[in-house]
């Protein structure tokens, strides 16, 4: 029975129990509705909850414990005839759950006493062509080792779905049994139900400190098994960055700084075209623009931060590179020698970002008190006069911290590197070069077929650790920052 | 009221406000100079808008027409029978064609020397559909039948404009200046016209034999499966979230830390999302590569807080009369909030869905992680298949083309983002019609 029909039954028993409860409830007040203490639904409401909850938490719980317990049992069938490491057990075991996977496909193989699969080497080669005739690729020959073991594994799957279909209903019915002898007049429904829709809204509220702690976890691993494989050391203070897929690692440089010299050009130059350009829309458009300008200018501006990055990413590449290929290219003064560089992806990278800081900046201009403006308008100083010397030092705190959510975003950014930068690592000082940064690297490392196992994936995992921890640094300081301005003046 | 106090008789000084020196020109100079900063800044910002809507739609729109070719063609039942029967089928189908073209083109008296290999290079291989059209309609065998043959890409692009005469050399293997020649006759002689490309909406992608007839209608429905299951899964468990936070919360640790996490993740970048798919849903829990359900989770933690941001907005904005005329009645708080608190945020609470499902559409980066930039040339067959099979996804697709060397493909990009952003900006009007319906004002 696949997982939807087990699904479709519990939420069968959970609205025959819904029935049952209120039934039962109204009976036992002989019909009528005031002698309840809740209203009838509430009753039903409580045996759904017996009858789905439990057998429910049972079902997720034994889908995650499912697997790794059969692999395990598998493994240790597999090591000892092997006795291979850890990581060639890893791979195996990716075998044979292709290989299981095939099974299924193929009619007739699953049964182990049936016996259709010749184990001679010719038979294991016919069924090995007849799986990838299916779809399905195995990452090395097919031995008879490989064929048991997704024999034993499809078995265990097999007796463990079968135990789960049954434990889940049989709790279930106990669920349902137990919510419907429960109800009658004097049972105090609705406080049950209540109680159950509040620790339904925590649950979805704790799901915000899951998926950070998801990507702690997810990092944190994976970065400690790629600093076993490679030196710290090398890593954070390593000048040369030249990874390599031949071999099996141990000749590849891997070294961070000129990832994040190339982060940091990219972000400096966005953040030289977004925030002057920014920071002057938001004093125009707040302090001197007319009712009419600023009713159309403004969403017009905030259409730039609704555009989506891979269509900045494609402008990078497709139309300011070639653009100033044209202007400072060969051809000219010869600066630049390809599309790709520091320079394309910076302006286009400070072409997204003026939005954000034009809002940011808005609002905080905003936010300063009429007060001083006037002040300042009675001492006879000018408008711009009152920018410069009163508003802007005034807003100064919350500017920076807008300028700093804005570096933020522009350290993790993406597509538009990846498109517009290039892909050469190195450490230059000229903006027309091509270099890459760090979330570049991330993609590039980690897209395609891998194996979480070499030096040069696991680098990913703690590339994106010092993105994230330097992003959320800047994060966590810019907010500090706004609030503490905020506070200031409300 | 008099004049007691203010002498009648004052001379009228020298110097008024509006008279002006050269200290105070100099400020008013200042002045304009600063003003017209804002103003150039804002001007600035508004030309890259402008440069950037430009060059999307010049270079997109062209991806919604293609050259076509409508030849009239007569195949045999012996010449059907002859080329099924044959190794290379369509090979024999397209030889039948190209002679019976080049009969059609030499009786037009044309004065352009036409053989197989000019015909080759000005359509691409047809054998495959005409086998395809033959084979599912015998009864056609032996009549006229029209077909529409899509031209070869460099063609399509010398008709659009992208491929100019000057850089094709003699011997080129794709297009020669002849063919180009013969193929402006044609255009003159209406075989050969421009007509609305529904290949690209409707296709799937495809590789560089057939470039022209990449299409992106397989990665929308990839989009679709996964908005689906965005929206499914963010919208109640962000309500709930911020009903608890914003309703029932008390003011302790667990709390606080909630709220800080929630803003933190709002600005965490997305490629981190994506490893967190990538190592969570995939490396732990083994769920398929490149589906859109991996997809639709990721971007679901994605769109979270801001749902969750904007839940509380609305949540917030009604009036605290509301829950304790409910309470009042004798509703239980729990009652109050969701018969009624939670049916007044709702237009709100939809407004701020639909803008993040609008920006989870958007998203790449993490979708390149979680191996959503495959080839995919084909729909999925069941509904299920769409959840779990590989798929690709509009800005995936649109990654993919855009990194191949092809000409052809850039075209397909620029279209696929006005695709992306019809989709966007009909979501985004959606809300602000919403907003504007439904609005409330306390």
């Amino acid at each position: 029975m696949p997982i939807s029909w087990l699904l479709l039954t519990l939420f069968g028993l959970a609205a025959l129990g819904f029935w049952l409860g209120q039934t039962r409830a109204l009976k036992s007040a002989n019909g009528d509705r005031k002698a309840l203490h809740s209203l009838p639904s509430y009753y039903g409401g409580t045996v759904v909850i017996w009858t789905i909850l439990p057998s429910l938490t049972l079902l997720i719980a034994w889908l995650f414990i499912q697997s790794p317990v059969i692999e395990g049992f598998v493994v240790r069938s597999l090591q000892s005839e092997t006795a291979d490491g850890d990581h060639a057990s890893s791979l195996m075991m990716a075998d044979v759950r292709r290989m299981a996977a095939g099974l299924e496909i193929i009619s007739g193989a699953k049964d182990l006493e049936q016996n259709i699969i010749n184990y001679s080497d010719e038979g294991l080669k016919n069924f090995q062509d007849q799986l990838s005739a299916n779809g399905i690729a195995l990452g090395s020959d097919l031995t008879p080792e490989i064929l048991t073991a997704a024999q034993t594994y499809l078995k265990l799957s097999d007796t463990s779905s079968f135990w789960m279909n049954l434990v889940v209903c049989v709790v279930s019915i106990l669920g349902l049994a137990f919510g419907v002898f429960r109800s009658n007049k004097d049972f105090r429904a609705r406080n049950v139900v209540e109680r159950g829709i509040m620790m339904t809204l925590i649950c979805a509220a704790s799901i915000a400190i899951l998926t950070t702690a998801g990507i702690l976890l997810s990092l944190i691993f994976n970065t400690i098994e790629f600093f076993q494989l490679y030196r710290p050391i090398d890593f954070f203070f390593g000048f040369e960055w030249a990874p390599s897929f031949s071999g099996r690692g141990g000749n590849s440089l891997l070294g961070v700084i000129p990832l994040l010299w190339g982060t940091f050009y990219v972000s400096l130059i966005a953040l030289l075209v977004a925030v002057p350009i920014g920071l002057f829309s938001a004093i125009y458009l707040s302090e001197y623009a007319s009712k009419r300008v600023r009713a159309f200018a403004k969403p017009l501006l905030e259409v730039l931060a609704g555009i989506p990055t891979i269509v900045y990413g494609l402008f990078a590449l497709l139309t300011v590179g070639p653009m100033l290929m044209r202007a400072f290219g060969d051809e000219t003064i010869g600066l630049m020698s390809g599309g790709n560089a520091v320079i394309t992806a910076g302006l286009v990278m400070g072409i997204m970002l003026i939005p954000f800081v034009s809002s940011l900046s808005d609002d905080i201009i905003n936010a300063v008190p009429q007060a001083l403006r006037e002040g300042s308008y009675g001492l006879g100083a000018t408008q711009s006069e009152t920018i410069r010397q009163v508003i802007l030092p005034a807003a100064l705190p919350g500017i920076v911290g807008a300028i700093l959510l804005a570096a933020s975003r522009a350290i993790g950014e993406t597509m538009i590197v990846v498109l517009g930068a290039g892909a050469a690592a190195r450490l230059s000082l000229n903006p027309f070069d091509a270099m890459t940064t760090v979330t570049a690297k991330i993609v590039s490392q980690l897209t395609g077929d891998s194996d979480f196992s070499s030096p040069e994936v696991l680098v990913a995992f703690a590339l994106g650790t010092t993105l994230f921890l330097l992003t959320l640094a800047l994060n966590v300081l810019a907010l500090y920052i706004v609030r503490r301005y905020r506070e200031h003046y409300e | 009221m008099t004049n007691n106090g203010m002498p009648q008789d004052l001379p009228i000084p020298a110097r008024s406000l509006k008279s002006t020196n050269a200290h105070s020109r100099r400020r008013l100079r200042a002045e304009k100079c600063f003003r017209a900063l804002g103003v150039s800044a804002m001007v600035t910002a508004l030309l890259f808008l402008l440069l950037l809507v430009m060059s999307i739609v010049s270079n997109g729109l062209p991806a919604f027409k293609r050259t076509i070719m409508s030849v009239d063609f007569v195949l045999s039942q012996e010449q059907f029978e002859e080329a099924e029967a044959a190794l290379l089928k369509t090979g024999v189908y397209s030889d039948f064609f190209t002679q019976s073209l080049v009969e059609t083109i030499q009786a037009l008296d044309i004065p352009i020397e036409v053989d197989q290999g000019t015909i080759n290079r000005l359509l691409g291989k047809v054998g495959s559909i005409l086998r395809e059209h033959y084979r599912s309609n015998t009864d056609q065998l032996g009549q006229a039948v029209t077909f529409e043959i899509p031209m070869a890409s460099r063609v399509d692009r010398y008709y659009k404009g992208t491929l100019s005469r000057e850089g094709i050399s003699s011997n080129n293997r794709f297009i020669r200046a002849s063919d180009l020649d013969l193929a402006d006759t044609l255009r003159e002689a209406g075989l050969i016209r421009q007509t609305f490309n529904w290949q690209f909406l409707t296709g799937v992608d495809s590789s560089v034999d057939n470039p022209g007839g990449a299409g992106i209608g397989a990665s929308v429905l990839g989009s679709f499966f996964m908005m689906l299951v965005v929206l499914v899964l963010s919208l109640p468990i962000g309500v709930a979230a911020s009903i608890y936070l914003e309703e029932f919360a008390a003011k302790n640790w667990l709390t606080d830390f909630i709220e800080v996490n929630i803003s933190n993740l709002a600005a965490v970048p997305s490629i981190v999302f994506g490893i967190l798919g990538l190592a969570v849903f995939i490396q732990f829990m083994h769920l398929p590569q490149s589906a859109p359900l991996v997809g639709g989770l990721v971007l679901t933690l994605m769109t979270l807080p801001t749902i969750i941001i904007s839940t509380r907005a609305s949540l917030k904005a009604v009036p605290p009369s509301i829950r304790d005329a409910a309470l009042a009645v004798g509703a239980s708080k729990m009652q109050a909030v969701f018969h009624h608190v939670l049916p007044l945020a709702m237009p709100g609470i939809l407004t701020g869905t639909i803008i993040g499902l609008a920006q989870a559409l958007g998203e790449t980066a993490p979708l390149l992680l979680i191996g959503m930039v495959g080839f995919v040339a084909r729909y999925p067959d069941t509904i299920l298949a769409g959840f779990e099979g590989p798929n690709s996804a509009i800005p995936a697709q649109i990654f993919n083309w855009a990194s191949r060397s092809d000409a052809i493909f850039a075209e397909k990009a620029w279209g696929g983002i006005i695709i992306l952003l019809l989709f966007l900006m009909s979501m985004n009007i959606v809300a602000v019609l919403l907003r504007r319906r439904f609005e409330r004002r306390w």
